[in-house]
C-alpha cells in the first residue's frame, strides 16, 4: 500500500500529513475547542446532505449517555462514486485519525467503519492499518498516555445493500436488522446504535477533520467560496481523457473541471450520482459549490453520442432495483416511472401520461421516508426537461407520441 | 443433509457466534461468514443461528433476503458480478457480458450445469474511473475487454 500513496498531491485533502499529528494536537485541546475550530472553518458533510459537522458533534457531545459511537460511512454506493474508495486504500491515517479525533471530541468509547461489502477487498489492509494503530497507542486504552479516554475502531462489512448509506438505515442493519431506514427524529445523535448517541460521518469529512485540527480554521476556510469553505473530492468518470478522482476547490465552473478532466463534445454532466441532477450544455457556467450546485463529488460525463434515454433507463432500472421497498411511493413510484422510460423507448406513450409521471415524480420526492425516494426522481424529471427534444424526437416516437 | 454434516455446520455457527458474541448486532458479521464460506445461507444454517442468537428463524431469513449478497439458496462455487450501472455501461458492459454469456453457455443470472459458475449483475462496484468492471468472487478486475474477461474465468478454479 505504501508504493500507491503520496502520488497525489492537492490543496487541502492530499496536502501532507502524518499519521497521529491531528490525535496528538487534538488531545492537547480542549473538547470545546475542537468544536469551535471545526464550527469557524464550517466544515459541512461531505457524504452530499451537506450538514454542519460541528453541529452534529456538539449536539452527540451534549447528548448524555453511558455510550457513544461515532460511525464512519463508507457505504459509497452512489453510481459515479469512488472517492471514498481511494481515501481509505491511499489515505487511511487521514480517516482513522479523524475518527479518534471525533471520539475524544463527542465522548465515544467505540468507532465503527461501515464499509461496503464490494470493497471487501480494503477489509484486510485496513484492518492490518488499525493493528500497527493500537501498537503505537493511537487506538486502545489511555490512547497516547491521555489518562481515561478509550477509543478502538472496528470494522464492519456491508453486504449489498444502496439504501444502507443512509444513517438510520445503516444504523439498523448495524443491529442486525434489515437496512430499513428509520423515521427521524429521533435523530441518530441521540438514539442511534443500540439507542445510544451515533454520529454518522462521511469517510471524506473525517479526512478534512484531521487537515483542520492540524493547520486550523483560517487555513481551511482559505479555500473555496464563503458557504462552502475547503476543497471537494470529485470522482470523475464517463466520456472523459483522465477519469478520477480529483480534489478542487469548491466553486469550481463545470466547464472548468471538464477542461481539468480533457472531456471533449460534452452534452451532458450528471451531477450527485443517479440521484443528482442532469446538466445540460447550456448551463455549464454554473458552479460547483453550496450556494448552486451541491454535490456528493459524484460527476458522470456524457458526450454527443450518447442516448440520454438510455442513461434514464439505467438510473431508474438502479433505483427500482434498491428501493428497500419500505415506503410505498418509493417502491410503486419508481416502478411506474421505469415503465414510462420504457414506453418511450417503445414509442407507446402519450404526453399526458408522461406528465402525470413528472407529477408522481413530484409526490415521491415529497412522500418518500428517506434520501433515496426523496432524490430518485431527480434524474427522471431533470433528464426529460432537460432533453426533451432529444428524448421526444426519437425515430421510434415521434412528437405526436403515435 | 446427513448428520455428520449437520454437526460439523451447527459447530461452524457455534464458533462464529463464539466469535462475535451472541447478540442480535453479531448477525450479519454470522451470516456473512456462514455466506463466505457456503456461498449460501442453508434452511438449517438460519435455524441453528436464530436458535443461537435467541430470535426467531424467520426474523435471519428476513435479513438474508434484503441484502444482496446474502442468499438462501445455493450458488455456483464462483460468483461472478459485473458492474451494470451507467459509467460501466458506457463502457462496453453489454459487449462483456455477451461474450461472458457465450463462453459459459448461459444467461445472467444462471449457474453453470457444472456448478462452477454463478453470474449475476452488481449495482455499481465503485470503480467507475476503470470499467468495465467486474468481480470474481472478492477480487475485482477493471479496464476489462471481452477477451480478458473470457480469459480470466478460464484461470479460475
Amino acid at each position: 500500500m505504501e508504493t500507491i500513496k503520496k502520488k497525489r498531491t492537492g490543496p487541502v485533502i492530499f496536502s501532507g500529513y502524518k499519521r497521529g499529528d491531528a490525535i496528538r494536537k487534538a488531545l492537547s485541546m480542549n473538547r470545546e475547542d475542537i468544536l469551535f475550530e471545526l464550527k469557524d472553518s464550517k466544515l459541512k458533510g461531505r457524504g452530499g446532505a451537506g450538514f454542519p459537522t460541528s453541529t452534529k458533534w456538539m449536539l452527540t457531545a451534549a447528548t448524555k449517555a453511558d455510550k457513544k459511537f461515532l460511525v464512519c460511512n463508507a457505504d459509497e454506493g452512489e453510481p459515479g462514486t469512488f472517492k471514498d474508495r481511494v481515501l481509505l486504500m491511499e489515505f487511511p491515517e487521514l480517516v482513522f485519525d479523524g475518527m479518534v479525533v471525533g471520539g475524544y471530541t463527542i465522548g465515544a468509547q467505540a468507532g465503527i467503519v461501515y464499509l461496503r461489502g464490494e470493497y471487501e477487498y480494503l477489509l484486510k489492509p485496513l484492518q492490518d492499518y488499525l493493528e500497527e494503530m493500537r501498537k503505537d497507542n493511537l487506538l486502545g486504552k489511555n490512547i497516547l498516555g491521555k489518562e481515561g479516554f478509550d477509543f478502538d475502531i472496528g470494522i464492519f462489512l456491508g453486504s449489498g445493500a444502496y439504501v444502507c448509506g443512509e444513517e438510520t438505515a445503516l444504523i439498523e442493519s448495524l443491529e442486525g436488522h434489515r437496512g430499513e431506514p428509520r423515521n427521524r427524529p429521533p435523530y441518530p445523535i441521540n438514539t442511534g446504535y443500540l439507542g445510544r448517541p451515533t454520529s454518522v460521518n462521511n469517510v471524506e469529512t473525517l479526512a478534512a477533520v484531521s487537515h483542520i485540527v492540524m493547520k486550523g480554521r483560517s487555513w481551511f476556510a482559505k479555500f473555496g467560496s464563503d458557504k462552502s469553505t475547503g476543497s471537494k473530492l470529485f470522482s470523475v468518470s464517463g466520456d472523459c481523457e483522465k477519469p478520477g478522482v480529483y480534489e478542487l476547490p469548491w466553486g469550481i465552473k463545470i466547464s472548468e473541471l471538464l477542461k481539468i478532466v480533457e472531456a471533449k463534445n460534452t452534452k451532458a454532466v450528471q451531477i450527485g450520482g443517479a440521484s443528482g441532477h442532469c446538466i445540460p450544455k447550456s448551463q455549464f457556467n454554473r458552479a460547483l459549490a453550496y450556494e448552486d450546485i451541491p454535490t456528493g463529488g459524484s460527476v458522470m460525463i456524457f458526450n454527443e453520442i450518447r442516448d440520454m434515454l438510455r442513461v434514464l433507463k439505467n438510473f431508474m432500472e438502479f433505483f427500482v432495483d434498491e428501493s428497500c421497498g419500505q415506503c410505498t411511493p418509493c417502491r410503486i413510484g419508481n416502478m411506474k416511472l421505469l415503465e414510462g422510460v420504457e414506453m418511450i423507448e417503445k414509442g407507446e406513450y402519450t404526453f399526458a401520461h408522461i406528465n402525470k409521471l413528472k407529477d408522481l415524480g413530484k409526490t415521491i420526492q415529497r412522500a418518500s421516508k428517506c434520501g433515496l425516494g426523496q432524490s430518485s426522481p431527480n434524474p427522471f424529471i431533470s433528464i426529460l426537461e432537460n432533453f426533451n427534444d432529444e428524448i421526444f424526437n426519437r425515430p421510434n416516437g415521434g412528437r405526436n407520441g403515435k | 443433509m446427513f448428520v455428520a454434516e449437520k454437526n460439523a455446520l451447527s459447530e461452524e455457527i457455534e464458533s462464529y457466534v463464539n466469535k462475535y458474541g451472541n447478540d442480535r448486532s453479531a448477525l450479519l458479521m454470522i451470516l456473512h461468514e456462514i455466506q463466505n464460506k457456503r456461498r449460501h445461507i442453508s434452511e438449517f444454517a438460519q435455524q441453528e443461528v436464530a436458535r443461537l442468537l435467541n430470535i426467531h428463524p424467520v426474523e435471519v431469513y428476513s435479513v438474508i433476503s434484503f441484502f444482496a449478497f446474502l442468499n438462501s439458496n445455493p450458488k455456483g462455487r464462483n460468483l461472478v458480478r459485473i458492474c451494470q450501472t451507467i459509467s460501466c455501461d458506457m463502457k462496453g458492459k453489454s459487449t462483456l457480458i455477451k461474450a461472458i454469456e457465450r463462453e459459459l453457455g448461459i444467461k445472467v443470472g444462471e449457474t453453470t450445469r457444472d456448478n462452477k459458475f454463478t453470474v449475476e449483475y452488481a449495482n455499481c462496484l465503485g470503480l467507475c474511473d476503470v470499467g468495465p468492471a467486474m468481480a470474481i468472487n472478492d477480487r475485482v478486475y477493471t479496464n476489462l475487454t471481452p477477451e480478458e474477461a473470457v480469459e480470466l474465468l478460464g484461470k479460475v478454479k
